[in-house]
């Protein structure tokens, strides 16, 4: 069994409104050396398959077909066996 | 006379709605299809509801795309058959690649709830072919996620071949900024796919049927729907 864990976040030429927002709220806590925020969602997933390319090859299908949308979204993939 | 689906998911709430505005105030034959089912068999006409499908879970419309129902309305679609989708409807829609963009939470983050006006873009599709361009309808918005977004060739692309139904404007039909308000890219209301024959629009013309009820703008967009079909 594998772990995956998919972090799913806004283009970079996105505008990110939660996380601009979040921003604000950060300086407003005087936490002024925070220079940016983007928001993104973060996914867990039991995969199980017979080795880490294997895995690997299944959440990447699962995040284009399902879980990002690849309009807007980028996501990066982490396989922990 | 055609016979329309009205298609509900888990969570559409504006079914009931779209079935009224069809049924009670058109006087059109008017079947609700559930999501499981998968014959499409003497529909004419699909209805994609607003509402909140699965809960709006990971991305509003992401999960129902994959409701049995919906293979078959994307087989409906490039037979060329029409599909309106609306509210969570268009979000769907999108999902499924019908229509080209994806919608992003409302640039202000609020869930607008009210009447804005639209204004008609082209009255070379089926769904707007009785309207006037530049004809402005006072239409219900009810979303959270309707800030629609498409990278710049895309866009080019949509205006090139005139794909940008709806705008939304002031009651002047100018498209004053303060009238964008979820932040849509060009003003983007409701838009078709090069076919012409699939039409996603955040606002909700099916409740905007009966005077009594604020606004029957939304009637003419319906009319304009079964003129079309009368004829072709």
């Amino acid at each position: 069994m594998y772990k995956a864990k998919v972090n799913v976040t806004l283009r970079p030429s996105i505008l990110d409104p939660k996380g601009k927002a979040a921003h604000h709220a950060l300086e407003n806590l005087g936490l002024n050396q925070v220079e940016k925020v983007r928001i993104g969602k973060f996914i867990e997933l039991d995969v199980n398959a017979d080795n880490e390319e294997a895995a690997k090859a299944v959440v990447e299908q699962a995040c284009t077909k399902l879980l990002a949308n690849e309009v807007m979204e980028d996501f990066t993939i982490e396989i922990e066996s | 006379m055609a016979t329309f689906g009205v298609i509900v998911f888990p969570g559409s709430n504006c079914d009931h709605d779209a079935y009224h505005a069809m049924k009670h105030v058109l006087g059109c034959e008017t079947k609700f299809l559930w999501h499981k089912d998968t014959d499409l068999s003497g529909i004419d006409f699909l209805i994609v509801p607003g509402g909140f499908s699965y809960g709006d879970y990971l991305r509003s419309g992401a999960i129902a795309r994959f409701s049995p129902i919906m293979q078959e309305v994307v087989k409906f679609a490039e037979k060329g058959g029409p599909v309106m989708g609306i509210c969570n409807g268009f979000q769907i829609l999108l999902e499924a690649g019908l229509i080209p963009g994806a919608m992003m939470h409302n640039h202000k983050l609020r869930f607008v709830c009210k009447n804005v006006y639209i204004r008609c873009e082209t009255t070379e599709s089926l769904f707007t072919s009785s309207l006037q361009k530049g004809q402005v309808f006072d239409i219900p918005v009810s979303h959270g996620e309707g800030n629609y977004f498409i990278d710049q060739d895309g866009l080019k692309s949509l205006q090139d071949n005139d794909q940008v139904l709806f705008r939304y404007s002031d009651a002047n039909g100018e498209l004053t900024e303060s009238a964008n308000f979820n932040g849509s890219i060009d003003h983007i209301a409701g838009i078709t796919n090069t076919g012409r024959n699939v039409l996603g629009m955040m606002p909700h013309p099916e409740r905007a049927m009966e005077k009594i009820l604020g606004s029957e703008d939304g009637k003419p967009i319906f009319e304009s729907i079964l003129n079309s079909l009368s004829v072709a």
